[in-house]
């Protein structure tokens, strides 16, 4: 008995449906279209907020990603701290995923050559320590107890930017780059115990579980995935940077995977929705 | 721009060749794919320990202990409080040390105690906290008064019929109604005391579709979280050709 076309499409190997998804994301990437991004009101509260704060004020943007988050959690903290630098803030930083804190450091320094920030002074990484929650609760108390040393070895109080900062109540605001449960940590410590004003980026995966926050006034902002980090581009004037020339890639294979999705199903219906083994 | 040396394009090909071994899965699996894999085990375990020795160990436990041990040694000061001091920089590295117990099978047991310490002290720390931000936070969030809903949504439409101005408070107000309602049929679905009939079988089938709909937005963004890796790789795979490419001065 012949196949039927449907059949053919039914039994088609995954592995040209990869190629394809392959192609179609690679391609965009050569050729930059520059497709619409829109600000979506919970990144710009983020930027706002970050806009509202008189300089020499300090932004906590902690860098929770590692090399398998980086693609979209990366570009979203290069642009928080390059809005921070660009508007004269001091930046700290910590790094509570052990496989990114190299990462963090990297991006930090680029970061603050490009706007001749100085170390100790314009920023300062305090790095990584383990078990998060005890660490965060005890930066409530000082930061000196979970950290008394930054990344580097130097002793906190030697750090210019650290005199007189002592716990949350003296940073103006906490901006968690987070693509771990960590963000939980965050929510329930530094803003449910100590009232810290904290947003939050997260990957694309956890976002939908953080709009709750949101809609329950316990963060101001969210910023999600790479559409979060391309919004957050757009506002702080670099449309070109890597999130925004990513989004015509992520368009495209969005598309795509629809049409797959619409076909795979057109195809279970017309064989008459037979079990595969 | 940065120069491009010998070795920068030496780790940048080693990182692509594993990016491209990786990516061999997708066709099938393979030794290459298997290679990098274990790679990466063995350097994250060898990677955590450097970091945790360098970050942790020494500004949190030797430095605290060397100190309390000097202090001690030093004569002068009030006994009590140096003792003190010893011990309590003492403990955590015994209770660590307890873990270890865990290499031999007769001495396994010990390793639970560590774990009951730790685990007694999240559970601690984090239970009323939790309650607070995760359950309290979250209830008092979807109780909106009703007024606030519908007012908004009547205002909205009398600025719309009397002046012809949209004000989108329609919008907010249907919006925080979903919330109520769907928050409502969520929690109807998941109540098993009742049979899902009527009323209730009703909620459950909102409850569903509720459901659904959250469901479909994660994996919308599931999606694209994935395929914004993808792109990640792609692009460091652009820059290394890029390197190679200044590095030859081509």
């Amino acid at each position: 008995m012949a196949v039927s076309f449907w059949q053919k499409v039914m039994d088609i190997d995954r592995r040209w449906i990869y190629l394809v998804i392959g192609i179609v994301t690679f391609v965009p990437i050569l050729w930059y279209i520059g497709m619409p991004v829109k600000v979506t009101p919970e990144v710009k509260a983020v930027f706002d907020k970050i806009e509202s704060l008189p300089p020499g004020s300090i932004v906590m943007v902690p860098m929770e990603f590692d090399p398998a988050t980086a693609a979209e959690l990366e570009p979203m903290a290069k642009a928080v701290v390059r809005h921070c630098f660009a508007r004269n803030l001091k930046v700290m930083t910590t790094a509570f995923m052990i496989d990114g804190v190299v990462l963090v450091e990297r991006d930090l320094a680029l970061v603050a050559a490009e706007y001749g920030k100085e170390y100790g002074k314009d920023y300062v990484y305090l790095g990584y320590k383990p078990y998060m929650q005890i660490v965060l609760l005890n930066m409530g108390e000082n930061f000196r107890k979970p950290f008394p040393r930054d990344y580097y070895g130097k002793k906190l109080d030697d750090l210019p930017m650290m005199q007189g900062v002592n716990n949350y109540s003296n940073i103006s605001c906490i901006v968690g780059i987070n693509a771990t449960s960590g963000a939980d940590y965050w929510i329930n410590y530094a803003s449910g115990r100590y009232g810290a004003q904290l947003a939050l980026g997260v990957t694309a995966v956890m976002a939908t579980d953080y709009y709750a926050f949101l809609q329950s006034g316990q963060i101001f902002g969210l910023m999600g995935g790479l559409k979060g980090a391309a919004e957050y581009e757009k506002l702080i004037g670099r449309p070109k940077d890597v999130a925004n020339r990513s989004m015509d890639a992520v368009s495209v294979a969005h598309v795509f995977i629809i049409l797959f999705i619409v076909i795979g199903n057109i195809a279970f219906f017309a064989t008459g929705r037979q079990k595969k083994v | 721009m940065q120069e491009v040396t010998f070795g920068t394009v030496l780790w940048m090909t080693s990182a692509a060749f594993l990016t491209v071994c990786i990516f061999s899965f997708l066709y099938r699996d393979n030794p290459l794919y298997r290679f990098a894999e274990h790679l990466v085990v063995g350097v994250s375990a060898g990677y955590w320990i450097a970091i945790l020795y360098h970050t942790s160990l020494t500004d949190l436990w030797i430095e605290p202990l060397g100190a309390s041990i000097s202090a001690f040694s030093q004569p002068g000061g009030s006994f009590a409080a140096k003792t003190g001091m010893l011990v309590v920089n003492i403990m955590p590295g015994l209770i660590g040390l307890l873990m270890f117990s865990r290499f031999y099978s007769k001495t396994s047991w010990i390793s639970r105690w560590p774990i009951a310490f730790y685990l007694g002290v999240s559970a601690g720390v984090a239970l009323p906290l939790f309650l607070q931000s995760f359950v309290v936070r979250q209830v008092a969030a979807n109780m909106i008064n009703p007024s606030d809903i519908f007012g908004a949504m009547a205002a909205d439409l009398t600025i719309l019929f009397s002046y012809g101005n949209i004000t989108f408070l329609f919008w907010q107000g249907f919006g925080e109604l979903i919330i109520v309602v769907g928050c409502i049929c969520g929690l109807a679905y998941f109540y098993f005391s009742a049979e899902h009939k009527g009323i209730m079988g009703g909620a459950a089938k909102v409850g569903i579709w509720v459901l659904m709909i959250g469901f479909g937005a994660t994996f919308g963004y599931t999606v694209m979280s994935r395929i914004s890796l993808l792109i990640g790789r792609f692009n460091y795979l652009i820059s290394w050709v890029s390197a190679i490419g200044d590095f030859l001065r081509i």
